[in-house]
């Protein structure tokens, strides 16, 4: 009997103890998340379980009971979305990261520091992600209509799905062009591969991805632990060097 | 309900489901014919690749198709070489991928059908002095029908419902290679969920009534 009680007394206890928080993570953030999850388990005494996927497919997971306690999603329009639906804990969205668009070829030589070889315009095909679906995607559009050539290049968009395959269809070769993010091609704080234009800031939107505690993650001591975390100087210096801006 | 883009989506689809299976069966029936008759020690291997896309997800012919027929990639240096350069964001490159993915389903009910007709009818027509060419278009093609119905219907709709490949390799260009079923995960993705629903909806019809329309003619034909 004794023995008993003990078991139950562990197995009700040992949450508390690990009370690892589930984090639903947007893939394109996918490589500083793993850097700093490891530091949070190293630095704080609490666990997390990271789970990948795009923005609009986790929010149908979360509407639809998923177990997330935190969402760091690749825009600020979902996390948004889900405290008007009452799907958050108040108070606790933030913005942990915002990306920048570059103008990337794996060709050295092939993309100048001022972009102009979209002026030139004498290539087949620009890969950008679907605008409709992907922050990244309006983004490119805003700064192709802000560059006043929207008009002559929209024809040779080619359209990812999301980022990473719109990567994909550059990296490939099959574009020779594409606007993706950052810290897709950025390596220990520098573009390491091929060409490139970051796009100044002033010529879109900021693409902030935004992070937010869910209705399942409200009591968890853990999740409140890695908030603070994804704000300290150290989880930032990781952000910083995957190439995103706050 | 439905937009132009709709529209071009579904025209586009129709299109790319008919040029595709008039092609598998243009060049499947040989190749058919052949597993069907040859006692070569290729059948086996031959065999298998025709059966390969029926078992590998649509994402792996896609990501190699990206990469064979891109600008470093074999095809993609042939089809250069050729002039006709690079065949992915194209609809002859979503062509040439529907083919591929949709082979074993052209293939296999033609190759059923011609051993099921056996040697027999082939050698009649030889005593009676038919050429071997003769014989394979006025006897064993006749006598294959119903297995060239089967391959023509599933072949059509098999690429009519293709997603994954095309979503690999096609860059979602509206009229060019923006398919149906593209398009309806764009639309749910947007979360527009009536456009989803009128074309998601329609693809179960359509499929519904092929798959019907093939068992009424199977039973028609015992």
């Amino acid at each position: 009997m004794k023995f008993r009680i003990l078991l139950i007394a562990l197995f009700f206890s040992s949450p508390a103890l690990a009370d690892p928080v589930q984090v639903a993570v947007a893939a394109n953030f996918t490589g500083p998340v793993k850097i700093i999850a490891a530091n949070f388990e190293k630095e704080t005494p609490h666990q997390v379980n990271l789970s990948f996927g795009a923005t609009g497919k986790l929010y149908a997971q979360i509407r639809n009971g998923a177990p997330f306690e935190v969402l760091l999603a690749a825009d600020a329009k979902t996390p948004a979305k889900l405290e008007q639906e009452g799907e958050t804990v108040s108070g606790s969205r933030f913005t942990y990261a915002i990306g920048k668009l570059v103008l990337w070829s794996p060709k050295p030589g092939t993309v100048d520091d001022q972009g102009k070889v979209l002026e030139k315009n004498d290539f087949a095909h620009l890969a950008v992600a679907d605008p409709k679906l992907a922050p990244y995607g309006a983004a490119a559009v805003e700064t192709l209509t802000a560059l006043g050539l929207l008009q002559t290049i929209q024809p040779k968009f080619v359209q990812g799905e999301n980022i990473a395959q719109t990567y994909q269809f550059v990296a490939s070769g099959n574009a020779e062009l594409g606007l993706i993010t950052l810290s897709q091609v950025m390596k220990e704080g520098k573009v390491t591969e091929g060409s490139a234009w970051i796009v100044p800031a002033a010529l879109h939107q900021p693409i902030r991805q935004d992070a937010v505690i869910l209705n399942k993650g409200k009591d968890n001591a853990a999740a409140r632990a890695w908030m603070d975390y994804l704000k300290s100087e150290q989880a930032r210096m990781v952000i910083r060097s995957f190439g995103y801006d706050f | 309900m439905l937009d132009s883009d709709d529209f071009a989506a579904i025209r586009l689809t129709f299109e790319l489901a008919t040029v595709t299976t008039l092609l598998l069966l243009l060049l499947g029936t040989p190749l058919a014919w052949w597993l069907a008759r040859t006692r070569s020690r290729w059948r086996g291997p031959v065999g298998a690749v025709v059966a390969l896309p029926l078992v590998l997800p649509p994402t792996v012919l896609g990501f190699y198709l990206l990469i064979t027929m891109g600008p470093d990639g074999p095809i993609g240096h042939l089809t250069q070489s050729l002039g006709l350069g690079l065949l992915p964001f194209t609809f002859p490159g979503l062509v040439v991928a529907s083919f591929l993915y949709s082979l074993p389903f052209v293939v296999q009910p033609i190759q059923n059908a011609f051993e099921a007709m056996g040697e027999r009818p082939l050698e009649m027509a030889a005593t009676l002095r038919a050429s071997p060419l003769d014989a394979f278009f006025t006897v064993a093609i006749p006598l294959a029908k119903p297995g060239f119905w089967t391959a023509a219907i599933l072949g059509f709709a098999h690429t009519v419902g293709e997603f994954g490949v095309v979503l690999m390799m096609g860059g979602n260009i509206p009229g060019v290679t923006r398919v149906v079923s593209v398009q309806i995960y764009s639309r749910v993705e947007a979360m527009e969920y009536i456009q989803a629903h009128w074309l998601a909806g329609g693809m179960v019809f359509f499929s519904f009534f092929v798959l019907l329309a093939l068992q009424i003619f199977r039973r028609d034909r015992r």
